[in-house]
Order: C-alpha cells, then structure tokens, then sequence
C-alpha cells in the first residue's frame, strides 16, 4: 500500500519535472529539472526492487551525462532572446515530431505492451533476489556481444573527443619538468671576467 | 528489500521539509523593502560589466567526457564483481576484453596528451 502511494508521488513529480524541463525559459534550470526527473525515475526503478538500475541512474546520468548537459549549457553562447524568434516558423515541424512520439507510444505502451502485463503490477520477487546479480549473470555471458560493442563504443567516444577538442595551440608557455632538472650549471650561468678599475 | 530504504525515505522527507520550512518563514516574517539600488544587479560594487554568457574552453568538456567513459566502465564492473561466482571463466574472459579494448583507449588518450592541462 504504501509502496502504490510512494508510486504515484514520485511518477507526479517526475511529470512535473519534465513539464518544468520543457517550460522553463531558462537553459540552465531545464537541465535541473531534468536532474529532478532522473532522480525521480531512480525511485521508481528501486520501487520495483531494479536497486542496481536506480544506482547507475543516479551515477552515469545524474553524476556525469547532467554535469556534461550542464557544462554544455553554460558555455554556449546563447542569445534566449535569439532563439525564440522563429518559433511560429518552426512549430508545424514541432507539432509533427510529437505527434510521431506520441503514436510511438501508444504503440508500445497500449498495442504491444513489450510481451508484459502492465496493468498487473510486478510479480513478487523470491526471498534473497539481489537485482545486481540478475543482471550480472546475463550480462558478461549470454549478451556478451553487446557488452563488447559496449568497449567499442566507449573506445570511439574517447578517439572521438579527443580529436575533435585536442588542438596544439602554438606560443604555449609550458613547464617541461624534464628540461628543467636535467639543465647544468654551464648552461645557466656564465662568469665574465671584468678588468677592476684602476684607481687613481 | 524495500524497508530498508525506509530511513532514507524519512531523511528525504525531513530535508525536504525543513528546507521548505526555512524558505517559508524567511519569506513569511523578513522585512521586505525593495528600492531601485537594492533590486539592482550587484558585482563587487561595480555595475555588471558584460552578458554572463560566456565561451569556455573547450578541454573543459573533454575532461568531462572522458571522466563518463571511465564512470560507464565502472559501472559495468559492479554487477561483475557481484557475480563472478556465477558466470565463471568466460565472465572473467569477456570483462578482460572490455577492459582491454578501454585500456587501448586509455593509452591512446594519454599519449595524445588529453589527461594534460598545460
């Protein structure tokens, strides 16, 4: 009972959050918002006992890809004012993806229902389920073709960003600790002998 | 499993409470006298000199990209490590694989210098 009543309070703020994300004028507090949202979907994951699901939620969405959406948001140089012209030009475009979305939807959540009963609820778990190791004894083994393409993704993202954001830019001034310990006295310092002056 | 989340629960309502608590009062009984200088915008006592909206350097996003690669990578290593007994020696061969294929990655990026902030 009280799980049905923690359900339906987080999925109610989880649907404001998101209204909030795609209402508010400002960038910065859509992205919070949508912090809210992940946060949110956390809780549904562990109330239906997903507990390693909601932790990695929380840890690669909240922790790392809302840092990077945040980063992204601040340093972009957007004009707001710019950005909302052309928003009557723009909204049959607009009207057309969510009418895709929303078909897609009802198509999965009404038509196919993905093979499962949604309206049942979950079936109760056996004593001693750990949803970690459930997901580990399939993972590494019988998928263990995506979780290799998993490697290769992750290994084309980091070639990716490096060669799109690494550039050598020239006049540098760096510390090159090697040079630096390795230099001698001769080539620092020069004695110049001065003749003294005479005094008369 | 479920009531062992309870304390947390009860913290995430007590935190929530009391931070709405505070805001409410402060709003409540705070003396509220705006004046043109008060509302104005404040920097270190001058005028605001530009649009916050700034460019950044761009490093900043690729340190912040490749810290998510290897937080993905960990990620994968939990649910194995709880389940090594499980799947046994081919789990421990497939993870060796996709460590290895990171760990190329790794190499890459630090022979190209990524990990420096010169």
């Amino acid at each position: 009972m009280l799980t049905e009543i923690l359900f339906y309070a987080f999925a109610a703020v989880l649907i404001g959050a998101a209204i909030g994300v795609i209402t508010s004028r400002n960038p910065v507090h859509s992205v919070l918002f949508l912090v809210l949202c992940f946060f949110n979907s956390a809780v549904l994951w562990l109330l239906i006992e997903a507990e390693f699901l909601a932790i990695v939620l929380v840890l690669v969405y909240v922790g790392a890809v809302m840092v990077l959406f945040l980063f992204v948001v601040m340093m972009l140089d957007i004009n707001i004012e710019k950005l909302r012209e052309g928003f009557v030009r723009n909204a049959p475009l607009g009207v057309l993806i969510a009418l895709i979305v929303v078909i897609e939807l009802y198509y999965v959540l009404w038509v196919k229902r993905l093979g499962v009963d949604v309206t049942g609820g979950v079936a109760p778990l056996p004593e001693g389920y750990s949803n970690t190791q459930a997901v580990g004894a399939v993972l590494y083994t019988e998928y263990v073709y995506p979780f290799q393409l998993a490697a290769v993704v992750l290994l084309i993202a980091i070639v990716a960003a490096i060669s799109l954001t690494m550039r050598k830019r020239p006049g540098l001034k760096t510390q090159d600790v090697a040079a630096q310990v390795a230099v001698r006295r001769e080539d620092r310092v020069r004695l110049v002998k001065v003749a003294p002056e005479e005094e008369k | 499993m479920l009531e062992n989340y309870l304390p947390t629960l009860i913290f995430l309502l007590v935190a929530g409470a009391f931070g709405v608590v505070l805001l409410v009062l402060g709003w409540l009984l705070g003396p509220r006298r705006p004046t043109a200088e008060k509302a104005s915008a404040y920097e270190c006592g001058f005028e605001a000199f530009e649009d916050t909206r700034m460019k950044f350097d761009v490093r900043y996003y690729l340190v912040a990209i490749l810290f998510i690669i290897f937080d993905l990578e960990i990620a994968f290593l939990f649910p194995w490590a709880v389940s090594l007994d499980v799947i046994g020696g081919f789990g421990l061969l497939s993870m060796a694989m996709f460590l290895a294929v990171l760990v190329v990655g790794f190499i890459y990026e630090w022979k190209k210098g990524a990990l420096e902030w010169d």
